[in-house]
């Protein structure tokens, strides 16, 4: 399996990525940790015929607090997130997504810009993202500009990103101290894409849910952001015929594709039982 | 396609030359400078059969090109035995518990568990089996392989270690 031949470019600020991918228009990709490109590359789906290398960027790594939100450089990589005592003490959720991504190898390398950016129905941090109401930062011919992950998605590959255009870092605004939250992922095996998972962000307050957000991943096109579920169980105890209806909101968005991993109305349950699962455990992490 | 130029370090040797921007760096490890230790299995980053030592970091060297390799120190299973010419202790783990049979995955297998004890000096029977969770092995069932990173979890903190291969 050998890639079609490219020329390679290395810049080192973003400045110069943006402009040599304004420049080569269709015929330039930016390549992050590679672990989704690559494969496609070497399949031929993929043949682009410059790559621009963005690791030799220094601004483009790290996590930083900025007032109440966490900001990620995109190409910090999920052995990264893992790592991070900040994330881990701020926004647990990201560390429970990364150790389910891949494998240990995959991590090493794979970076969140990547994942979230790629628009692979199969990644597990948009999602995520939705879940938490992330912003993407983005820097094209024009500037900078923000995206709010929720508007990101339009379909399979499909994004808001426009050529030439580099995400540069993911903005998250810090839960409030105190909720709890969970990812839940069915797969197959270790590495696998997840046959359904679901993202929940939620606090408590004397018993009953205060505010919910929930993303669900692998089950349509684009990661879904299921607002309708999340408002049903707002003021609920998470009692069982609440979580019931909720679930059967957030099963009704959902339009997955019947492949190796089932057919589309098991995938389509599966995403209940994760969102259940989920929740679940977010409510026993939250205090209040 | 002209060809890039790159410099890195390879069992501790510098090495410098040219390649394609396409070649990815199992190629160049195995057919420009000879190490055939890291074996090419599935090509599609599920196997963990290619994995070096890139930088601090276990990586798949069928998902990396060459280039993107430029400047980094890289330690494959040629370099893994001591200064001395006597096995590192997961090679010898891998001989005393016997940790493989038909020894495909083998150097993939050391060079993770390499990086897994260098982060966790006494891993957990669960931590080891995550930890190689990258790796595929086809033959042994695992149960020897993690006994024999336990054996060099132990050698390499002077514990002796007590269990018997399966």
């Amino acid at each position: 399996m050998i890639p079609g031949s490219f020329s390679y470019h290395r810049p080192s600020s973003v400045a110069e990525a943006v402009g040599l991918l304004a420049k080569l228009g269709d015929d330039g990709r930016a390549l992050a940790g590679g672990h989704s490109l690559i494969p496609m590359m070497k399949l031929r789906l993929a043949e682009p015929a410059h790559l621009v290398d963005l690791a030799g960027i220094a601004d483009l790594k790290g996590i930083r607090l900025d007032g109440n939100d966490i900001v990620i450089g995109a190409m910090t990589t999920q052995h990264d997130l893992i790592g991070s005592d900040l994330l881990g003490a701020k926004i647990p959720i990201l560390r429970e997504t990364s150790l389910l991504i891949a494998d240990p190898q995959v991590r090493y390398v794979g970076t969140l810009g990547g994942n979230v950016a790629n628009g692979d129905p199969g990644n597990d941090m948009p999602a995520v993202m939705l879940c938490l109401n992330a912003t993407y930062h983005v820097t094209g011919k024009a500037g900078e500009r923000r995206i709010a992950a929720r508007e990101f998605y339009q379909g399979a590959y499909f994004t808001a990103l426009e050529a030439g255009d580099v995400l540069t870092a993911v903005r998250i605004p810090v839960p409030p101290a105190g909720h709890g939250s969970a990812y839940e992922k069915l797969k197959r095996k270790i590495g696998d894409y997840a046959t359904a998972a679901a993202a929940v962000v939620l606090t408590m307050s004397g018993g009953k849910v205060a505010t919910c957000s929930i993303g669900l991943t692998n089950v349509a096109e684009t990661p879904l952001w299921a607002e309708e579920a999340a408002k049903i169980l707002v003021g609920s105890t998470l009692d069982a015929a609440t979580v019931k209806k909720a679930v059967a909101a957030a099963e009704a968005i959902t339009a997955p594709a019947s492949d190796a991993r089932g057919p589309a109305h098991y995938r389509t349950k599966m995403a209940g039982v994760m969102l259940t699962r989920a929740l679940g455990r977010a409510k026993a992490k939250a205090r209040g | 396609m002209a060809k890039s130029h790159i410099k890195m370090t390879v069992n501790g040797k510098v090495v410098e030359e040219l390649v394609e921007p396409r070649t990815l760096l199992i190629y160049f490890l195995r057919e420009q400078l000879m190490l055939t230790g890291p074996h090419i299995g599935c090509e599609t980053s599920h196997c963990g059969a290619c994995t070096v030592d890139l930088n601090g970091k276990s990586v798949k060297s069928c998902t990396m090109f060459a280039v993107q390799a430029d400047g980094a120190d890289i330690r494959t299973i040629e370099g893994m035995a001591n200064a001395d010419g006597t096995l590192h202790a997961l090679q010898e783990g891998f001989r005393e518990m016997h940790g493989l049979q038909c020894g495909f995955c083998t150097p993939g297998m050391i060079t993770r568990a390499y990086r897994l004890l260098q982060e966790n000096k006494n891993p957990s029977e669960e931590e080891i089996r995550y930890g190689i969770s990258g790796n595929l092995c086809r033959c042994t069932g695992y149960q020897n392989i993690v006994k024999a990173i336990q054996y060099a979890a132990a050698k390499l903190s002077g514990v002796p270690f007590q269990e018997a291969a399966e």
